[in-house]
Parts: structure tokens; C-alpha cells; sequence
């Protein structure tokens, strides 16, 4: 009984947490003279109304997932990534790079070739905060920030050089992108008509293999116990800067992988703005799933809805598309703050308390 | 809530009740104390007496239960409505401002000496100056706290407190901080403010109950079991009344016999946090089988001491031989292969990871040995099979195996690290301040348990600022003062005063 409370004690929390992020939203909504219940019901219910839109949603879920369970990697060990935006960039160059070289390889070893390139891209880019950090004890919210710089800065000049598409120079409009990609490349269109692809199922084993890291192998302990008391895990042996590297590793190949997906997945040639704020989306997303696959997974799906969603009421009622963003911007602070009401069990006790005497009283009614 | 300036003549409980998740905390509780009475409230880790206190602060309301003052009913929504009717409290953190000075820290509080944004220092000044004046409390105004020590800060808060003007005090474990000759003062200083406030202090150590209370009351499992006056019962009584049996603290009774060297400490030097020397050529062996005690007043190189040995902190210069093997410098991992068990002093920060469940942190330092762990993957049949063995052989408290060690209070966090550290069949273990806290019974388990170790034939070195701890385990007492072993002395020759001259730095001569 506890337990199943316990667990619904904190999704309704959340759950309360957005309808507080809406009514802020509202109020921002009212001041732009939006009409508020049209906008919400657009952002909430417009996509789900078709086949296109719901694989539009999922699309997002993406790589929101994948970012998202990188950021969890690094958060539970004690660093917190806001890199994962230049750590998908640098991921992207990377695989586009192999798939220029090696056009010609057959699908089965190109696919797996790239995506391995983009996280070792990713990983690398992770893997210099996370030493900074370690060695050094460089605040990782400052390199992890610069580093996304760079990263936006060398992805535009790769595109605007050396993998600036061959066409664009004789037609000489310039729009810096790469050339289609080798079709061996694309990742499998699942429904004919829509955009979703196969990266899907990569997203949902990527989930059950980092439940199965971070809880249930001495990797993930480790990495845990680090993450919540540095002391206790170094007394207790544990060598705290090796797995902060790790993780920044990690997070930072998740990150690499989600763009090497949407690449192979989506735009198929790598493009100015493909991470489009995955990267800080993630964050968010990994918060909002509790820093646990399970709720990442769905916490994906809410935000996928809320990103496609948001390009409809441009459309449909004329709110702007960043609304989403300034929604997002509410639903952290939300969420920071509901973090407190979870912490204190006093209040879950007076709750389950009166729960419980409801409970009773109405199967009292019942049986009379 | 009106601030009055009346005396406090007498604060009665009636039966409150108080109830927390899964826990009866206060369990229909009367108590009352008259003017001028120091009443102990004793009871061991759990009983109940910090959240009676906080109902008494207005931190927590009581689920049934009344508060009289003066034999008029009291509602306390805040502290500050307790404070209104003059009850002060000095928790066991002390709740101050480490870079302002003395009197700034108690103006911050001071209401009637704020005048829109203009502070009357003056104003301050002339009431702490009455406060100390009138209880002979010894500070200095303009001091900053961070230069003082842990007593004085102590004295601080007692000031403040007296000066926002409580007159009736509740003092949560005030001795638990402090050296044995800050305790003695303490004691004397709180006897001469007896006669004009009343006091409520909790805590463990029966010694300063008899000195100082006039009445004491035992709560256990949340009832009071005893009240009474001091005078007409011993120690032992109350410490049995506390824990419901008997409490005799075991002695080392053992023949002090050397099986050879175990731990070889020569000429260790290291540096603290802040930079200088804290182990400064420091020499001392321990045996198989047998219990060094580390006498001294705390920050004499205790910590550092620990550290180095556990490879938590560089050896500038100096082999530790363990076993014949020198593991100066070695990786906290490796001194744990080396077969050394260590209890640290931070017991919620250090020796558990407070958000991982029991079962978690019993595997701390074994999340990799090939019990616990196959091909990477954590064998969680073995670890909660050794959860529940280890709960149930050192009789740890808690509902399960699955709760936050965090959780636990404060004596089953330390049979949690007990546990963990034994079950690890060390060939060393370090225990630094074990008992620092605890109550008898709980203090008596691990006194138990740490001399059965010693006679499986572990060498223990026990670091500890109680010398009744020290004296009771140890076969040899050494005594450290800044950095330095002063001296090495059996136990049998270790009377009170010749440590306390020997911790104050005092070579000693007796011998010669």
C-alpha cells in the first residue's frame, strides 16, 4: 500500500507541477492576447488528431530520449552536462565525415560505423569537461557552456568548407549544408508517408540499456555512489574522478548518437540548426522523467508533443512557436520547486493520512 | 503572540503526542519544570527528546497534547511565538555567521536595535555587555566567530540566546562538541545561571546529568518511563531505567600481549586542508590483537591521521607499514585490498552514502568482489541475503533492508558502517570517535564488538576524545598533541589526570 502511494504521491506532484507551469504559461499567454484554452488545447490535443502528427511526436521523442538519458548518465555521477548541444553537433560532423568517406559501404556496415563515429565525436567532446573536471576541478557548467560554442562555431565552418555541398558552389547560392548522404545511410522509414524512422527502437534499447547500467551493474553503483556523496564513495575506495570522466564519456557518446540519428533518420545530410535546442531540451526532459529511464520515456513523448505542437499554433492560432520555450523555462522552475515538496515527508504523511481516512470513508459508503 | 518580559514560572506538558511517518515520536508525554530547575532529559537515540523539544520550540505541532506556562495554555504556531513567551533554545549545530563578528551575529536578531535600515550597535553592545556581566559568561564582542572554538561558540549562542531575552533555556546535547575541560565549564557556568532561568538539556552522558540537573526524566520509545530527582539515583540506575536492562560498559580485560606488529607509523608527516603540518613526525605502532587509544582534544591531527592511513590523504614523508608493507600514498582502493577496516568520523556524510538504501551501502566497498558481483552485474540475491544476515546479527533498527541509510538515526547508522566494516574480516580496523553520540546501549554493542575483534586477534586503533571509552578498551594509551605522539602509556597507568595534563600538551615526568 506504501509503495503504490508513494508512487502516486509523486506523479501526482508532477502531474500538479505542469497544471502550475500552465497557469503561469497563461498568464504569459493573456499578456500577448492569445486566446489561452485555444492555444493549449492546439498544443495538447492538434497532433495527436492524425497518423502524421503522432509520428511527428514520436520523431521528437527521439532524440530527446537519447539526450536526455546521456544528461542522466552525468547527473546521477555528480556533473551536470549542459553540453550535450555541442556534443550532438560534433557527433554529426563525425558522421558525416564517414559517411562521405565511405559511401559505398553497405547499409549494415555504414550504419553502425557512423553512429559509432557520431558518439565517439560526442564522447570526446564530453570527455574534455569531464577531465577538466576530474584533474582540475574546472566547473563543468562553465566548459560544458563554452565547449558549445566551439562546437556551434567548428560545425559551421565544416559546413561552410570542407563539407560544404559540391553543388552549392556551382550554384553558388551558398546555404551551408553537406550533400545528400549515400543512401546506404537512412535509417528505415517505418510508416510509409510519415517521417518515422527506426532510430525509435535504437531510443528505447538505448533506455533499457542505461536501467540496466546504472542500476544493475557495479559500473552504475559506483557512478551512483559518486554522484550522491563523493566522500563516502572515495572512503569507500571508489575512484571518483575515473568514473566522473566515464560519465561525461557517456553522456557525452548519447549526445554524439542523437545527432547521428537524426541525421541518418531525418535531414539525411547534415544542416545549419539539426540540433535545434535538443540539447538543452534533454535537460529538461531527463529532470521531468526523474532522472530514471521509465520517465524519460513518457517525459519524451510530452515534450515531442509540446516542440510539435507549439509549430502548430503558429499556424493554427498565431502564438508564437517559442511560447514552448518559455513554457519549458516555467516547467524547471516548477519542477525545482515541486523537488522540495517531495522531499518532505511530513507533508506526505498529513496527505496519506487524510487519503486514507477518504478511502475508508467511501468504501464505508459503499458497503452502506 | 505579545512579547512579554514576565518570569517564567513554572512550563508544564500534558500528554503530547506526536506522530511521523511510521514512528510514534511522542507518545502522551507530561512533564513539568519549576523556576530555578535544571531538568535532564535522557533517553537513548530515538526516544523522542529532540521532537519534544521541538514541540516545545513551536517546530512541530503536537498531534494531542497541551503547553502551559505559568499555568496558562500556550499555542505555539512558530518559533518565534515560543520565543515570544521567552523559551530559547541552543541546538547542537551551532546558527552562526562565521566572518562577522560576535555582537554583529547577535544584532542580526536583535529587533529592537534596528531602526528602519540603521543598526544601534551601541544598543547591542550594552545588553551583551549586561548579559555577561550578569552570568559571568567570558567573550569577547568583537571577535570573529571563525577565530573562536567550538566552546566559545558555544558561549555566543548562549549569549544571544539570553540576550533576545529567553529565560527559559533548552539546551539540545551542548556537551557533545566539546573537549572534557570546556564540558567542566560549561557545567559551572550553566550550575550559576541555574538560579535565575530554568534549563532543559538533553543528554547522553550520565556524569554531567548527576553534576548538573536537579530533576531528570528517562524517555524511551517515545514514553517517559522515569522522572524524578537526580540526587536520589545513581548513574547506573538511570543508564538501566534508559535502556531497559542493565548497562554495564565492557572492559578490556585481556592480557596486553604483543602477536607482532600490525601498523608501523615512522615519522609521518602530512598537511591539513589548511596547509599546515598536522601529523608532524609522528611514530606509533599498534599490535595484532591488541587496542591502541588515541587520546587528545580534537584537531590535533586525529583526522589527518585517519586519512593518511586510509591513502584519503598525501604523506608528504614517513612509511606506514602494514603488515610489513608500506602503503603510504596508496589509492583509498588499495589500502582496502590491504585488508584495513576504517569507521570515520563523519558517520552521515563519509561512512554511508545517505541516499542509497541499507543494503547498498553495506556493499560499499564490495560492489566489485566476486560475492556481490558476476560479469559486472550485481548479484542482488547475495546482496540482500547479506542485507538481512548483518541487520539481524548487529541488531539494526530500521523497518527494512530497502530504507535510506539517511534515514536511520544516528546509533544505526553506525552499527550500518559496524556492520560493514566487521563483516569485511579486516586485519586493521580504525575507529575514529565510534561512539561520539550515541547512547549507552548503543555505545555498549559497539564496545562489545570492538573488543571481540581485538580478541579474534585485530589490531584496532582507537581514536577517541572520551577517555572513559579509551581507558575501558585500550591495552596501550597513546597521547597525541599537535601532530605528535606525547607519549605512549599502558593502560593500567592512564589515570584522567595524567592524560588530561598530557592532552594539554604537558610533557609528562612522572616516570623519571
Amino acid at each position: 500500500m506504501t509503495k503504490r502511494f508513494n508512487t502516486g504521491y509523486k506523479i501526482t506532484v508532477i502531474i500538479l507541477s505542469i497544471l502550475v507551469a500552465m497557469l503561469i504559461g497563461a498568464v504569459i499567454l493573456i499578456a500577448i492576447g492569445a486566446d489561452v484554452l485555444k492555444t493549449y488545447l492546439v498544443i495538447l490535443t492538434e497532433p495527436l488528431k492524425n497518423k502524421i502528427g503522432i509520428t511527428e511526436v514520436l520523431l521528437r521523442m527521439i532524440p530527446l530520449t537519447i539526450v536526455a538519458l546521456g544528461i542522466t548518465v552525468a547527473y546521477r555521477s555528480g556533473i551536470i552536462n549542459i553540453g550535450a548541444e555541442g556534443q550532438m553537433a560534433i557527433g554529426i560532423l563525425a558522421t558525416t565525415a564517414i559517411a562521405l568517406l565511405f559511401p559505398n559501404l553497405p547499409s549494415y556496415v555504414l550504419i553502425p560505423f557512423a553512429i559509432l563515429a557520431g558518439a565517439l565525436g560526442g564522447a570526446f567532446w564530453g570527455f574534455i569537461p569531464g577531465f577538466l573536471k576530474a584533474k582540475l576541478e574546472v566547473s563543468e557548467l562553465l566548459s560544458t557552456v563554452m565547449l558549445n560554442y566551439i562546437a556551434a562555431q567548428l560545425y559551421t565552418f565544416f559546413l561552410r568548407g570542407p563539407m560544404l555541398d559540391p553543388a552549392e558552389l556551382t550554384m553558388g547560392s551558398g546555404t551551408p549544408q553537406s550533400m545528400r548522404l549515400t543512401r546506404n545511410l537512412d535509417l528505415t522509414r517505418l510508416i510509409p508517408g510519415t517521417r518515422l524512422h527506426s532510430g525509435i527502437f535504437i531510443a528505447i534499447a538505448l533506455a533499457l540499456l542505461i536501467y540496466l547500467l546504472l542500476w544493475k551493474t557495479s559500473y552504475g553503483f559506483k557512478m551512483r555512489a559518486a554522484g550522491a556523496q563523493e566522500r563516502a564513495a572515495r572512503y569507500g575506495g571508489i575512484n571518483v574522478p575515473k568514473y566522473l570522466i566515464i560519465a561525461m564519456v557517456i553522456s557525452g557518446a548519447f549526445a554524439g548518437m542523437a545527432g547521428a540519428i537524426e541525421i541518418a533518420g531525418v535531414h539525411r545530410r547534415a544542416i545549419e540548426g539539426v540540433t535545434s535546442g535538443y540539447g538543452f531540451s534533454g535537460i529538461v526532459v531527463a529532470l521531468f522523467g526523474g532522472l530514471h529511464p521509465a520517465g524519460i520515456l513518457p517525459a519524451a513523448f510530452f515534450f515531442g508533443l509540446l516542440l510539435y505542437g507549439a509549430d502548430m499554433t503558429q499556424r493554427l492560432v498565431g502564438v508564437p512557436a517559442n511560447m514552448v520555450q518559455v513554457l519549458q523555462g516555467v516547467i524547471i522552475l516548477v519542477i525545482v520547486s515541486s523537488k522540495m515538496i517531495l522531499a518532505n515527508p511530513y507533508l506526505q504523511q498529513r496527505v496519506e493520512t487524510k487519503w486514507l481516512a477518504l478511502t475508508k470513508q467511501s468504501r464505508k459508503e459503499v458497503q452502506a | 503572540m505579545e512579547h512579554t518580559t514576565r518570569t517564567i514560572n513554572s512550563l508544564r506538558v500534558e500528554h503530547i503526542t506526536k506522530r511521523f511517518p511510521g514512528v510514534l515520536a511522542c507518545d502522551d508525554i507530561s512533564l513539568s519544570i519549576g523556576k530555578g530547575e535544571v531538568l535532564a532529559l535522557v533517553g537513548e537515540n530515538g526516544a523522542g527528546k529532540t521532537t519534544l523539544m521541538n514541540v516545545l520550540m513551536g517546530l512541530y505541532h503536537p498531534d494531542e497534547g497541551k503547553i502551559f506556562i505559568n499555568d496558562e495554555e500556550v499555542h505555539f504556531k512558530s518559533p518565534n511565538d515560543a520565543f515570544a513567551c521567552g523559551i530559547g533554545m541552543v541546538h547542537q549545530q551551532y546558527m552562526l555567521v562565521p566572518n562577522m563578528t560576535v555582537l554583529e551575529n547577535i544584532a542580526l536578531g536583535y529587533k529592537q536595535a534596528w531602526k528602519g535600515l540603521k543598526l544601534d550597535l551601541a544598543l547591542v553592545r550594552r545588553q551583551v555587555k549586561d548579559v555577561i556581566g550578569k552570568y559571568g559568561l567570558t567573550v569577547d564582542p568583537d571577535a570573529y566567530i571563525w577565530q573562536l572554538s567550538v566552546g566559545e561558540q558555544q558561549r555566543v549562542e548562549l549569549v544571544k540566546t539570553l540576550c533576545l531575552g529567553a529565560r527559559f533555556l533548552i539546551l539540545d546535547e551542548p556537551t557533545s562538541a566539546l573537549t572534557p575541560q570546556e564540558t567542566d565549564e560549561l557545567i559551572v557556568l550553566l550550575k550559576r545561571m541555574a538560579g535565575e532561568l530554568s534549563i532543559i538539556f538533553i543528554s547522553h552522558k550520565l556524569q554531567e546529568v548527576k553534576d548538573l540537573s536537579s530533576k531528570v526524566a528517562i524517555l524511551r520509545h517515545g514514553k517517559v518511563v522515569f522522572q524524578g530527582t537526580t540526587s536520589d539515583h545513581s548513574s547506573s540506575d538511570i543508564a538501566a531505567l534508559m535502556t531497559g536492562h542493565e548497562v554495564v560498559l565492557p572492559h578490556n580485560t585481556g592480557e596486553a600481549c604483543c602477536l607482532g606488529p600490525m601498523l608501523q607509523l615512522k615519522n609521518l608527516k602530512a598537511r591539513s586542508d589548511r596547509g599546515f603540518l598536522a601529523l608532524d613526525d609522528l611514530s606509533l605502532y599498534v599490535c595484532k590483537g591488541e587496542i591502541v587509544g588515541l587520546a587528545g582534544v580534537s584537531g590535533n591531527g586525529q583526522r589527518e591521521l585517519a586519512e593518511v592511513i586510509n591513502g584519503l590523504r598525501h604523506v608528504e614523508s614517513g612509511q606506514i607499514l602494514f603488515d610489513g608493507q608500506d602503503i603510504a600514498n596508496f589509492t583509498p582502493a588499495q589500502v582496502i585490498d590491504a585488508g584495513m577496516g576504517y569507521i570515520p568520523e563523519e558517520r552521515n556524510t563519509e561512512g554511508i552514502v545517505p541516499s542509497f538504501s541499507m543494503k547498498e551501502n553495506f556493499i560499499l566497498k564490495d560492489s566489485t568482489s566476486s560475492q556481490f558481483n558476476r560479469h559486472a552485474f550485481l548479484n542482488n540475491k547475495e546482496i540482500d541475503r547479506n542485507a538481512n544476515e548483518l541487520r539481524e546479527k548487529f541488531d539494526i533498527r530500521s523497518p527494512n533492508i530497502e530504507v535510506a541509510a539517511g534515514s536511520l538515526s544516528g546509533g544505526n547508522i553506525q552499527k550500518v558502517i559496524l556492520a560493514r566494516e566487521i563483516s569485511r574480516n579486516p586485519k586493521f580496523l580504525i575507529a575514529v570517535y565510534p561512539t561520539r553520540g550515541l547512547d549507552m546501549g548503543a555505545a555498549e554493542f559497539i564496545h562489545k564488538q570492538l573488543l571481540q575483534k581485538r580478541n579474534e586477534g585485530v589490531g584496532i586503533l582507537l581514536i577517541s576524545e572520551e577517555l572513559d571509552e579509551i581507558t575501558n578498551l585500550s591495552d596501550q594509551v597513546a597521547v597525541i598533541f599537535k601532530g605528535k605522539i606525547q607519549k605512549v602509556l599502558p593502560s593500567s597507568k592512564a589515570s584522567r589526570r595524567r592524560l588530561g595534563i598530557l592532552m594539554a600538551g604537558v610533557k609528562d615526568d612522572e616516570e623519571i
